[in-house]
Order: structure tokens, then sequence, then C-alpha cells
């Protein structure tokens, strides 16, 4: 999927990403669905606030994670791809 | 943490009570009346456990839920423990007050079930007049209060032609999800098999038609597709294996691993009046019965797919083989896969009669009337 940078990727309504203390992991609560997001999916949706486009994630992400920045942004663009197919994501 | 990783769904029948009739009710054929419902106190404990031992989201179900007066109390307690909270519901009851009493209670998500496009044949269906126009009010009032709107369909060989006007009627209602489920041959459903099976051909049909809408809608709407298991060459996942992922508890607080496990001999169901959730999901010889692999006879034991299916579903093993230990027959592997195409035999040219689904319908005697308060 190509995204540009200027998209601003979005939970969509009923999605909820919250960290959940028993299993001590964090959860995309979905209608229906749940997902249980890697690591480094986490990252990446702990900076989606409605606000943040897709390139600012990608300079946070490349500051914190010494990574170059197209590699996170072509990481950044395969994972929310997924969350959008799978109705979790707006983009 | 410790034990068996703990549940992600709770699944709640709040009540058996339906102003609907649908044929392929997924309830028992022995209802739970209304006497034996657990009270608003009794639920709200209940929650309070679920969200301790990690469930994350909880159903209300039913019979249809909007019928217990207190369920934006529940709703509102579910939501204040931090739970997902999801209703499936035929919106038939779902005016505008209950809408704003749900919107300030929490609620996450709202699933509507529908019986078909066209008016007549839907309130046929459901046994109620008036009951599509109903529902049409009721998408309407959840995308009004900006609430992510699921529908569902259940599709059988009495409506299985106009699933391409289901996915477009489901588009215009501008729903984010879809669900184009064909019937689960359990309970009601079973009894009314030969009525509702659909044929091979009309099968094959509906798939290319959901495959071609699910490219075309990528993105913008999702549509989950279920078949029936007489056509299948795998079983599915029930409820993504016994007693994993699921707890769901009947109207009279009975704690099973799935809806339709009330059917299966031998098993003494607890219930969570006298045995915590905890308890229930980590040691109760039920929940334990079918769970992992350990218990699985061949073809699944060596099979490799034994932790993908989970070696479908017992109930269906029951149903068919009299045995709730065999393989489930939806697999071609299974011994016993050939009854699923002597099912399909049996369907005829015409469908019967439907048997509703009523208190008493099941019972021998005259079919005992009951009302919705």
């Amino acid at each position: 999927m190509t995204l540009a940078d200027d998209t601003v990727p979005r939970f969509r309504p009923g999605v909820k990403f919250r960290f959940d203390p028993v299993r001590e992991t964090w959860v995309v609560l979905a209608p229906e669905r749940l997902f249980l997001p890697d690591e480094q999916a986490v990252e990446i949706l702990k900076l989606i606030d409605g606000t943040r486009n897709l390139g600012a994630i990608a300079d946070d992400l490349a500051a914190r994670f010494s990574a170059p920045r197209d590699v996170i942004i072509a990481d950044v663009a395969v994972m929310l791809g997924d969350l959008a197919e799978k109705g979790a994501i707006a983009l | 943490m410790t034990g068996f990783e703990p549940p992600m769904g709770l699944i709640v029948e709040l009540t058996h009570r339906c102003p609907l009739q649908c044929p392929y009710c997924s309830n028992p054929l022995a209802l739970e009346r209304a006497g034996e419902e657990l009270t608003t106190a009794e639920w709200l404990g209940v929650f309070d456990e679920a969200a301790k031992i990690g469930v994350l989201q909880l159903h209300f179900t039913g019979g249809e839920p909007t019928a217990r007066r207190d369920l934006p109390e529940l709703v509102r307690h579910a939501a204040d423990s931090g739970l997902y909270t999801n209703i499936i519901t035929s919106g038939v009851q779902l005016d505008d007050r209950l809408m704003a009493a749900l919107m300030g209670a929490g609620i996450d998500h709202i699933q509507l079930s529908f019986q078909d496009v066209d008016p007549d044949n839907a309130d046929r269906i459901a046994g109620y007049r008036g009951a599509h126009a109903r529902k049409l009010a009721a998408a309407a009032r959840i995308r009004a209060a900006g609430l992510p709107l699921t529908v569902n369909f259940v599709v059988h060989r009495q409506n299985i032609a106009n699933v391409p006007r289901m996915i477009a009627l489901a588009e215009g209602l501008g729903a984010a999800r879809t669900e184009i489920a064909q019937v689960q041959y359990y309970g009601w459903g079973f009894k009314n098999r030969a009525a509702l099976l659909p044929s091979r051909a009309e099968l094959d049909a509906t798939t290319a038609v959901v495959e071609a809408a699910r490219l075309r809608l990528k993105g913008q709407m999702v549509i989950d597709y279920v078949i029936p298991d007489y056509y299948a060459r795998r079983p599915k996942s029930c409820m993504g294996g016994w007693a994993r992922r699921f707890i769901n508890i009947s109207p009279a607080g009975k704690a099973m691993p799935c809806h339709a496990a009330e059917t299966l001999p031998g098993f003494v169901f607890p219930s969570v009046r006298e045995t915590s959730l905890a308890e229930i999901w980590q040691r109760d010889p039920a929940f334990l019965r079918f769970r992992g692999t350990d218990w699985m006879p061949e073809p699944c034991q060596s099979c490799d797919r034994r932790e993908i299916d989970w070696g479908g579903c017992r109930c269906q093993a029951f149903a068919l083989t009299g045995d709730a230990a065999r393989t489930d027959p939806a697999c071609d592997l299974a011994p016993d896969h050939a009854v699923m195409a002597a099912a399909v035999a049996e369907r005829g040219e015409a469908p019967p009669d439907f048997v509703y689904r009523r208190f008493g319908a099941n019972d021998a005697q005259a079919p005992i009337s009951e009302t919705v308060p």
C-alpha cells in the first residue's frame, strides 16, 4: 500500500486501543474483533491521535529507534494498511 | 496471571424472551423463562468478575437483550469496568429513549440483525409483522448516534437469492461491517434444517457475490462471510476452540463454553450463582473436557490443523454422530463426513413449513404463550 506522508491515520469509531493489566499487553478492541499488536505495532499505534500524520509518526520513530526513515515509513504503511483492511483504522 | 490464559469474551444471554420467532434461533429448544433470569445485581457481580479475570469484550445477547429493562444499567457497569460493550439485537424495541440511554451508558457497538431485504419475507421469517421497518429505523438511530453499525443477515434457502441486495442495503445504511452468515444448524436451525439449507449451486453463486463485494468495498466495509458446514471441506474453529476464548452465560446463570453446549449429554454446567468465573474457567470439568488437543481422536490428533480448527464443533459432532468426542463431520477427513451429503440430499425440492421459535413450541403439548414486558 502506498500512503502519502500527510495521511492522518485514525482509529475508526468503536475502536479502542488500551493497555490490558491482566495480560500486561496492549490490545485493540473493535466491533466483534480483537487484535493483539506486537511491540513494533504498539509503538506506532501509540502515536495515532487523529492529528499526527504519517510523516510525523515516521520522524518520531526514526528518532527513537535509529532506523532509516524510509524503512520505517514502509513498515508503518504495511501495518496500518493491514489494520485498515480489518476495519480498525481509517486512512 | 496463572493457569490457563484468560478468556477474551463473555457472551451474556440476558434473557430468552424475544418478540421475534426466527426458526433458526441459536437459543436452546428448551428456553429459560423470565422467572429464572439472573437479577440486575447478580449480572453486575458477574461483570466485575469477568473484568478481573481478563475478559476484554462483553456481548449482550438473548433472546432479545433489550427485553431487559435494566440493559442501560448493565451496559454502564460493564463499560465502567473497562469492558468493551457490544449489543446483539433485533432492534425492534430500539426507540429514541433506549438509544439515548445506551449512549449515556457508554455502549461501544451495536450489531443489528436482519431477516431479509424484502419486508414481507423478512417479517414472515421473523414471525413479526412490521419488524423490518422497525429495524431500518433502528439502523438510522444507531448511525445518527455516531456508533459504528454492524448489520447481520442470516442467510438460508428462503432468502439467499437476495444476498446482492443485502450488501447494497448494508452500504446504504452506512454499516462499517456486514455479516453474511449462513444459518448454523443447531437447536432451532437443526430442527428446521430442510426448510433452511441452500443448495450447493445457490451457495457457490453467493460466495462469488460476496468475494466481488469484498474487493469493491475494501477499506470501507468489512464483510464477514460464514458458509454452512454442510458444504465445507474443513470444520470451522468453533468458538475459537472449546473453552479457549469465550464463556457463554445463560439467562439463569449457567456458564458454558458455547451457547449450544447444553445439547450435549452427560454435562453438568456450573452456575455463576454458585461458582466464581475464575474457578469455572480454570477448573470446571465441563470446561476442561474438550479444551486443547488431548481429547482428540484421529484423524484430528495427528492433523496439522488441530490447533487451527480445534477439531471443529462438539455440538455438531454430537448432533450428527451421537458422540460429542468424534471429529466434526464437516471435515472431509472425518469418518462420518458422509452424513453431510446425506443431509443435503434430504432437503427436498420445496422447503417444508417452519417450526417457529416459541416458548413451548418444542413441547408435545400445545404452545404456551408468553408475553414480553
